[in-house]
């Protein structure tokens, strides 16, 4: 009877130690938006995830298989999705967490990761202070900072007031100060700013207020998605266009998506942002392509869409060079020094010393092509931009 | 000085649009608790369902703009009597526990059912030409659609005050709203009464629904977002009463816009103070009956 | 008929079925080691939801407004922490209690005046009003980002909370079992007794000379301070503050727990919570519109067919089964 069991435990354990070795699976916690009113964002991150994975299976080591667990975290609700994470890194016993469509989300993570020595790979969220909250966040995706403090600096050239409107939260926030900064010290004037609450408002009273103050430009941040369309809305129903004020912004505002509902409203609106899907760089027309093939010709990637893809790439390219053996710290030191001269945004990087995306900006104009509106991608504004809230709080 | 004159006349008008829309949803709110003493979180279902309509009606299937809105008035009537005589009318002898308990189900199902259709997105909302654009007024430019809120919304509020004033359905629900046994007493059928003055009112919240999409977001969480509005509303007017609500409606919504324009770092809390004085000052509400 | 189901006895020994949940809360601590974090979270809404059935349930005062003491709770616990580098659990908890007891008293002692709308609205509307002042204080409260930076110091300078929740576990069951021994001593006291009097009939209260309005303000009081421990604990075992714990979306959800459990009886803010947070894990990930939908039905469902909730039903089935023997 002893020998049976012992032969059986035996041959158990050489079948699962088999196993294992025959197939890896290293699991990805991601974390993202698909419900509620903002679910479009996380659906765009999760449609380049599955077909990122979809597309590179051969480039993962031989047995080694990646399962993506995705939990829904419902919009910007910082305390369902530390509840989330938690429970992918303690019951799912993830290797990698990732997603992150909103900051705050982000934010409440960033102590699990730190505490559970997980790397987290941002996918989207930009405030620029989430990168110092943990050793174990790498940002795959951009800052606020990167795209409006260029934008602030060029804007100068072009007009002498502005009226800043941003949401009431981190990247709103960022976004303020960085053109605020970025405008007045190229010699720009700013008359007057609000700060809109996040949650559900009626943008016309909000744009009312810029309209009174008569600037030249009016430089908005809103949560790309329906909030940038419900604001370019207010912006045509009150007849800014018609008085003369420019609506300008990072380009979370005229976002490739939600260009088609915006009807002929953002014509003429200039944006600087670090992706367009209207690029023609070989490697984003062949994204395109593969996007349009997979998921119909109407369908259009936005830019949490490239976040999501670069930073799939991201863990593909250090689960490669671990050989499907993960370790934490190599994880997070493979992800530290990432680069890619080929990503459809252009040439990226990761900065090893900030763990930020290191990324060009390029200005655009929204132009009618083949009958729709793009962002058309005028000049490379800024090339290879670090988060510049990083390098100025640095000299402090 | 004339900056802040026209800062003045822009709250004004954005929040006379705002109020105007408050009212036609909530009326029907006010005039059925002081009816029947129920209350009914739920109406706020109503006001999405018909805004719900309206949208899809002319994205969907292209129905004209005025007739989306009588689509969406009439629809929205037949079906609050549909759930008046199966669900509701079950639970007015129940406690003001259940009713709350219920009528909060009621919104979790139509949120679900809502965004099961909808999906989650936003409804866009497609104007005819002819309201889009801007509208000369007084030496100003004005939303030409804010404007047509505001018209047809007064017109909507005449045809009803004249209704309650001057007819005989009037006359039957102003005796039942002030003292309800002895209107059965002599002999007012007050069951059918209800049902009608619930359709009406349901109605009329799926009208302002539908007209106020641009101002109100029509998303799977309307009931639950803007449940404190409309309550608000029904709170500081007054049960039962017409013209407290229209009051409280236009308060609130010039205020609301006031807030927003003048004080935006405070938000909505100066009117939730204020509610909360006026409730105080005055617990039947501005133009309530009785305490 | 009332919502109200039995459960009430005149006698205030603890029957021995009373240890039940005590017994499954700790086996429930070694059987299930990797769901304690969702374990901590039943327990802190059993916490809660047993303040809200004091008013709603034993005084009848019916509100919508109840998160605004959990959320205040939450907000001072955090804010304590995060700003002002306080990181002793106890003293947080205290705070908590303190700040619950203070705004319950104030809020109370206007609102109770009022009856039936005006009180619901006016619950409504000072939720807002916190609401409003959390969203927008935002170096204070963080605003819409949430406050994160909590930290709250080992108990008792050995159990740290740690990723697992288990000490968050045993913390709040402690803490729990506190607040259980308390709300059960006063459910049975003739004060807990003269509750019930209130709530069926308040104009005989005053009949018989009792002061209903202060009794009212007591255990609102009383109730607020429970909710804004609870509160607390929220803070400290997620050691993050969101707007969420003010959200309207939570009290009726929290409202939903209750009323499963079955209202009015203390055992009825046990059974909910459990039930609810259990299939919501369950559930509500996989098909988040059926989960709305199903809470939705399940509540027309109970006001209609089955008003003492769970334990209500249960009750049922005991008896028919007793009569039977």
């Amino acid at each position: 009877m002893r020998n049976a069991i012992r032969s059986g435990s035996i041959a158990l354990a050489l079948l699962l130690f088999a196993g294992q070795a025959a197939a890896q699976t290293i699991k990805v916690g991601s974390v993202l938006t698909l419900s509620g009113p903002n679910a479009t964002l996380g659906e765009n991150m999760d449609r380049a995830i599955k077909l990122y994975m979809k597309l590179n299976q051969d480039k993962l080591p031989p047995g080694v298989k990646v399962e993506v667990i995705t939990r829904d975290d419902g919009g910007p609700n910082p305390d369902k999705a530390k509840q989330l994470s938690q429970e992918l890194i303690v019951r799912d016993k993830v290797q990698f967490l990732t997603g992150m469509t909103w900051t705050p989300n982000a934010m409440s993570s960033a102590a699990l990761a730190t505490e559970a020595k997980v790397p987290l790979v941002i996918m989207n969220a930009g405030t620029s202070v989430i990168t110092t909250m943990s050793p174990y966040i790498v940002r795959f995706s951009f800052t606020l900072w990167q795209s409006s403090l260029p934008m602030g600096t060029w804007a100068a050239t072009k007009f002498k007031t502005a009226y800043v409107a941003v949401s009431d939260f981190g990247p709103g926030h960022d976004a303020e100060a960085a053109f605020t900064k970025g405008f007045t010290d190229a010699g720009g004037k700013i008359v007057g700013n609000v700060r809109i609450p996040l949650a559900n408002p009626d943008f016309v009273p909000f744009m009312q207020r810029a309209k009174d103050a008569k600037p030249q430009a009016v430089f908005a941040f809103v949560p790309a998605g329906r909030q940038a369309t419900a604001i370019m809305k207010a912006y045509g129903d009150l007849g800014l266009d018609k008085a003369g004020v420019k609506f300008i912004g990072p380009g979370d505002i005229t976002t490739d998506e939600e260009l088609p509902n915006m009807g002929d409203v953002p014509l003429g609106v200039l944006t600087v942002f670090h992706y367009s899907a209207a690029a023609t760089r070989p490697a984003n027309k062949a994204f395109i392509a593969a996007w349009k093939k997979e998921y119909g010709e109407n369908a259009t990637p936005s830019f949490m869409s490239v976040g999501a893809w670069d930073g799939m790439d991201g863990i593909y390219h250090a689960i490669r060079e671990q050989k499907g053996k993960v370790n934490p710290e190599k994880s997070l030191e493979l992800l530290r020094n990432y680069r890619n001269p080929n990503s459809p945004r252009g040439p990226i990087y990761i900065d090893p010393e900030t763990r930020d995306i290191v990324q060009n900006e390029y200005l655009r104009e929204v132009r009618r092509v083949d009958g729709k509106l793009a962002n058309v991608e005028l000049e490379t504004v800024q090339v290879a931009v670090k988060d510049p809230w990083k390098l100025i709080n640095k000299k402090k | 000085m004339e900056a802040f004159l026209a800062s003045v006349v822009s709250v004004a008008f954005h929040g006379s649009a705002l109020g105007m829309i408050l009212y036609v949803i909530s009326v029907g709110l006010s005039v059925t608790m002081g009816l029947m003493g129920f209350a009914n979180l739920a109406h706020g279902v109503f006001a999405m369902a018909g805004g719900y309509i309206l949208t899809t009606a002319i994205s969907r299937f292209g129905v004209p703009f005025p007739l989306a809105l009588v689509l969406a008035f009439v629809s929205v009537a037949l079906g609050s009597v549909l759930l008046e005589r199966f669900l509701y009318s079950r639970l007015y002898a129940a406690s003001d526990l259940e009713q709350v308990l219920f009528t909060i189900g009621l919104i979790f199902i139509a949120v679900a059912v809502a965004r099961f259709i909808y999906g989650t997105l936003q409804q866009p909302v497609v104007l005819p030409e002819y309201l889009k654009g801007q509208f000369p007024l007084l030496g100003r430019d004005f939303p030409t659609y804010r404007v047509f809120i505001i018209a047809f919304s007064a017109v909507m509020v005449a045809l009803l005050w004249f209704g309650v004033e001057r007819t005989r359905w009037g006359a039957m629900v102003r005796a039942t709203v002030d003292n309800r046994a002895m209107a059965q007493s002599v002999g007012i059928n007050t069951k059918r009464l209800f049902t009608l003055t619930f359709a009406l009112g349901s109605g009329l919240a799926g009208l302002g629904g539908g007209l106020g999409a641009e101002i109100i977001a029509i998303q799977p969480t309307y009931p639950f977002e803007n449940l404190v509005y409309f309550l608000v509303v029904v709170a500081v007017g007054g049960l039962g009463s017409l013209r407290g609500p229209f009051v409280a409606a236009l308060l609130i919504g010039i205020a609301d816009t006031a807030c927003k324009y003048w004080l935006p770092q405070y938000g909505a809390f100066p009117i939730y103070v204020a509610t909360i004085g006026i409730l105080l000052w005055r617990p039947a509400g501005l133009f309530g009956r009785h305490a | 008929m009332s919502a109200h189901a039995g459960g009430y006895t005149a006698d205030p020994r603890i029957r021995p079925i009373e240890w039940l949940p005590w017994i499954v809360a700790i086996a429930a601590f070694f059987a299930l080691p990797d769901y304690l974090a969702l374990g901590a979270r039943i327990l802190i809404f059993i916490l809660y939801a047993l303040s809200l059935d004091l008013i709603v349930g034993y005084a009848g005062i019916i509100t919508l407004g109840h998160s605004a003491y959990f959320g205040l709770g939450a907000y001072v616990a955090g804010i304590l922490s995060a700003k002002l580098g306080v990181t002793d659990p106890m003293v947080q908890l205290v705070a908590a209690a303190g700040a619950g007891a203070f705004l319950g008293l104030t809020t109370g002692a206007i609102i109770l005046r009022t009856r039936a709308l005006t009180l619901l609205m006016l619950t409504l509307a000072i939720t807002s009003v916190l609401l409003e002042i959390a969203n927008k204080a935002t170096s204070l409260t963080g605003g819409a980002d949430g406050l994160s930076g909590v930290v709250v110091a080992p108990v008792l300078g050995l159990f740290k909370f740690d990723i697992f929740g288990k000490t968050a576990y045993l913390y709040c069951l402690i803490v729990l079992f506190v607040g259980w021994w308390f709300v059960r001593r006063m459910v049975y006291s003739p004060f807990g007794t003269s509750l019930t009097g209130v709530r069926e009939n308040s104009l005989r209260m005053h009949a018989i000379g009792a002061p209903v309005y202060w009794r009212l303000v007591l255990v609102y009081t009383l109730s607020a301070t429970i909710a804004g421990v609870a509160g607390g604990l929220i803070t400290q075992t997620n050691q993050f503050v969101g707007l969420n714990v003010l959200s309207f979306e939570s009290a009726g959800e929290l409202l939903v727990m209750l009323i499963l459990g079955g209202v009015g009886r203390i055992y009825g803010a046990f059974v909910g919570p459990v039930v609810f947070l259990v299939a919501q894990d369950l559930l509500a990930k996989q098909f988040p519109e059926y989960w709305y939908f199903g809470i939705g039905v399940m509540l027309v469902l109970v006001v209609m067919f089955a008003r003492g909730g769970v334990l209500g039903i249960l009750d049922g089935i005991l008896s028919r089964l007793r009569g039977k023997a």
